[in-house]
């Protein structure tokens, strides 16, 4: 397999080109900022990432947040499996700025490739190290004793040693290393099974605290006034109403304002008696967005490989739209802050702890170490939580209350406030030769960017271009990043050239093909949906789409519906997901089907709407996410790889949803929408 | 004011325009019930009023005076979940857990009224719960393994 490096070089795009991607990449998983420093390196030694009792319980520590990817199970899993303990021993300290190692954050789907491996690593170090010191004791070689479950054991006379005895023993701060042999999936004893959810009945039962739940002695209950609309300017402000309501603090710090008081009703009350006038200015309406973004351009990236496009063939041209999409998670952004003298802790549901941790540093010309962030396992994020803004204004009422103040913003604030999925403009130009090869093929993204570029098919000629442009909404992270968007451009024109050959869609996907390990899930997702035995019912229609990004490998095929009223129905979804070594069957069955789920809404409905800086459907009746009469019926094939690394899961499989479901579509009715939301082109009965 | 809350009478001293959810969140402590949207539309706030499924969000805490709430801390028996509880970790019909509650107050609901209901009945009883991070169909097989598993207990 070619390397990433010379893979570029092989298409002559030069490196260049190859670092100013990824930079683009990084830069948009961050959701801005992302930073580097020698205070930032993985720390090498045991103590920093585990720590064993006496009772021998290992605590692992790890500055991943637990979104609802399940990670807390899976990372229990990786360390349970090389410290050959049972998966009750461990626990995990998540997300916690002063306890856990700096962690750029959780996203772009590193925690399974990245993360599991070191803490395998640093369980293989403690487990050879413990072997080590009680060889010494029994003065045995090393060689002569064996681990299990939790001890160590003398192979000859059976005797015994517990972890939890040795504990004290070693001095784990000096066992430092990089090179422990990890285990190979195929001998792995606890990852690779389904281990149901750590903490499931804190869930089922309600006592997990999410950061919304978090009450800490004499808090507060925080609202913030918002501008009227985005970059508004405050021009007039009268609060002497609220601020003579009993208990209700007023905190004024330029154009932030914010009120706390002894409960949300006074809060809101507060809040209602303050005046403000705003200056606004134009700004352009989601009925412009494309246009707008198409004659914005401000910078390219392109990556295209020397040879010129080959003459002659079969010329095509398409453009696809993306609309800005929000992320709604369930538990909207919230914090809990409170300050302790010159010191400052933060409870909050972020992916980025230790970058909220700088932004509050910053505003509060703190060092670092005068700042604690704990992120409690969060309802859900999506990409949506790369920002620390609820953090930020909790800390901020704080110190003008002097007390802790929660603040947990509204979903309006939430469908407002926050940031959005890039909406794009994506034009493909192919050329295809009457045998159904690709000889070129021209792709430019406008503004959502630059993820999921690789294409799985064979091209005698490519180029790929990202441009940037200036866009109007605050725009960040996502599932699947720009990838969705992207695979719904090629997957839907790939589609688009086999029907105008009279090619069916599978096999002239089989033949483009240059990806064995797409073309295996593809083959895999194909069998399971039974595409060539399948008969249309009347109108019903199939479609298929597959890619890769981030090391996995997805096929999706959707059966959709079209009732005589035009009302678009999704029946039925197969998706065919290899990621490498699978550590948690049900769990990665469990995140296939959901971004099927997520990936639906993006698909059929989802769209902010917006005008004069205004969000025209901030509401969940008014943006309508994807409910259980919405729910298809879910087939996945899991296509486990021992003999490859894992990769992350959490985003891939959202990519496919959408042009499969475009692609069926046009099968059953002959039309071919280019846009995502697709069902709005279907008439008003689907939004 | 006087209402009952998981079978505990409780006196709460709150202005009667707030909001059921509110003050059992932040009044009694009892954070189980999420706030999700606020406008009736997500069903993480559904707590049991008298037996009967009600978004918390939208009921002002002066007309609950005197009635029975039940909350997802109200639903163990004892020291042992609800089977429908323990059907949501058998069937992982979860991801972030936040919807979870609401789910399973909505479920417990349905099961009271249909011991064993079609799946049509499931999806109709919960299209006012949203799940975000869309393990619709998993809470539908945990309903039904509940059912289930009330027959057995039944039977
Ligand atoms: S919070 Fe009450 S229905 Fe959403
Ligand atoms: S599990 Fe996350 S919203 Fe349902």
């Amino acid at each position: 397999m070619l390397s990433r490096r010379s893979f570029l070089e092989s298409l002559g795009g030069g490196l260049l080109v190859l670092w100013t991607l990824d930079e683009q990449l990084n830069g948009q998983e961050s959701g801005g900022s992302h930073r580097h420093g020698d205070d930032e390196r993985l720390p090498q030694d045991v103590a920093a990432w585990l720590h064993l009792s006496r009772e021998g319980v290992v605590t692992v520590f790890t500055g991943k947040a637990e979104v609802g990817q399940n990670i807390r199970t899976s990372l229990t899993q990786a360390v349970a499996d090389e410290l050959r303990v049972q998966p009750a021993a461990v626990r995990l300290v998540m997300g916690d700025t002063a306890r856990t190692p700096w962690d750029m954050g959780t996203f772009g789907s590193r925690t399974t490739p990245q993360m599991a491996p070191q803490l395998r690593k640093m369980a293989v170090m403690m487990r050879e190290q413990l072997i080590i010191v009680a060889a010494q004791d029994w003065h045995i070689p090393p060689s002569s004793v064996a681990v299990r479950n939790g001890s160590i054991v003398d192979l000859k006379s059976g005797r015994e040693k517990t972890y939890g005895s040795l504990a004290s023993t070693v001095d784990w701060t000096k066992i430092v290393g990089t090179d422990g042999k990890l285990s190979a999936a195929s001998d792995w004893q606890c990852a690779g099974k389904s281990l149901p959810k750590i903490n499931a009945s804190d869930f089922v039962t309600g006592k997990h605290k999410f950061s919304s739940d978090m009450r800490r002695p004499n808090m507060l209950y925080g609202r913030v006034l918002r501008p009227a609309a985005f970059n508004a300017k405050l021009a007039t402000i009268d609060t002497s109403a609220a601020e003579r309501m009993a208990g209700v603090t007023v905190v004024r710090d330029a154009d932030f304002v914010g009120v706390a008081a002894e409960n949300e009703w006074a809060a809101d009350q507060a809040l209602r008696r303050i005046t403000a006038k705003w200056d606004e200015r134009k700004q352009i309406s989601s009925n412009e967005l494309f246009s707008f973004l198409k004659a914005n351009p401000e910078e390219a990236t392109e990556r295209s490989n020397d040879r010129p496009p080959a003459a002659g063939g079969k010329e095509m041209a398409s453009t696809y739209t993306v609309a800005y999409i929000a992320h709604v998670p369930l538990e909207p952004r919230a914090a809990v802050a409170e300050w302790d003298a010159d010191s400052l802790t933060v409870w909050t549901g972020t992916q980025r702890p230790f970058g909220v941790r700088s932004d509050l540093a910053q505003a509060f010309h703190l060092p670092e170490n005068r700042i604690r962030v704990i992120v409690p396992d969060t309802g859900s994020a999506y990409g949506g939580k790369h920002t620390g803004e609820c953090a930020m204004e909790a800390a901020r009422l704080a110190k003008g209350a002097g007390r802790p103040v929660k603040v947990v913003w509204s979903r309006e604030e939430e469908f407002t406030w926050a940031y959005f999925r890039p909406a794009g403009v994506i034009e493909v130009e192919s050329v295809v030769a009457d045998d159904g090869t690709i000889q070129s093929w021209k792709f430019d993204n406008y503004n959502s960017g630059p993820s999921g570029l690789d294409s799985p098919y064979k091209l005698s000629w490519t180029s790929t271009r990202f441009h940037e442009t200036r866009y109007p909404l605050r725009q960040g992270s996502y599932r699947g990043l720009a990838a969705t968007a992207n695979h719904f451009a090629r997957e839907s024109h790939i589609d688009e050239i086999a029907a105008a050959l009279g090619m069916d869609p599978l096999a002239f996907r089989l033949k483009n093909l240059k990806e064995d390990r797409v073309r295996a899930v593809l083959e895999a997702a194909a069998n399971k949906f039974e595409w060539s035995s399948s008969k249309r019912a009347r109108g019903h229609g199939y479609g298929l789409a597959c890619g890769m990004e981030k090391g996995s490998f997805f096929a999706c095929a959707a059966e959709v519906s079209v009732s005589p009223e035009r009302k678009v129905r999704v029946e039925r979804v197969v998706e065919a997901f290899e990621c490498g070594a699978i550590v948690n069957p049900e769990h990665l069955q469990n995140q296939v089907e959901g971004a099927i789920l997520m990936g639906l809404g993006g698909a059929l409905s989802e769209a902010i709407r917006f005008a004069d800086g205004r969000i025209l459907n901030a509401r969940l009746s008014e943006y309508p996410v994807p409910r259980f009469s919405d729910a298809p019926a879910i087939e996945c094939v899991l296509l486990d790889r021992k003999d490859l690394p894992s990769a992350g899961a959490g985003e891939t499989p959202i990519m496919g949803v959408a042009p499969a479901i475009a692609n069926a579509l046009f099968q059953a009715t002959g039309v071919r929408v280019r846009s995502m939301p697709i069902a709005p082109a279907f008439g008003s009965s689907n939004v | 004011m006087e209402l009952r809350v998981n079978g505990h009478p409780v006196t709460v001293h709150a202005e009667p325009d707030r909001l059921l959810l509110f003050v059992l969140r932040n009044d009694l402590d009892l954070t189980g019930t999420k706030y999700g949207c606020g406008e009736g539309q997500c069903g993480a706030c559904t707590v049991l009023l008298d037996g009967s499924p009600v978004r918390s969000c939208q009921i002002k805490i002066g007309a609950v005076a005197g009635k029975k709430v039940t909350t997802i801390e109200g639903v163990c028996r004892g020291d042992e979940l609800h089977p429908l509880q323990k059907a949501f970790i058998e069937c992982d019909a979860m991801q972030c857990g936040y919807c979870t509650p609401g789910m399973i107050i909505s479920g417990i609901a349905l099961l009271e009224k249909t011991a064993k209901p079609s799946n049509a009945q499931i999806k109709e009883a919960l299209q006012g719960n949203i799940c975000r991070c869309g393990t619709y169909n998993r809470i539908v097989a945990a309903v039904n393994l509940a059912a289930t598993h009330g027959e057995k207990n039944h039977a």
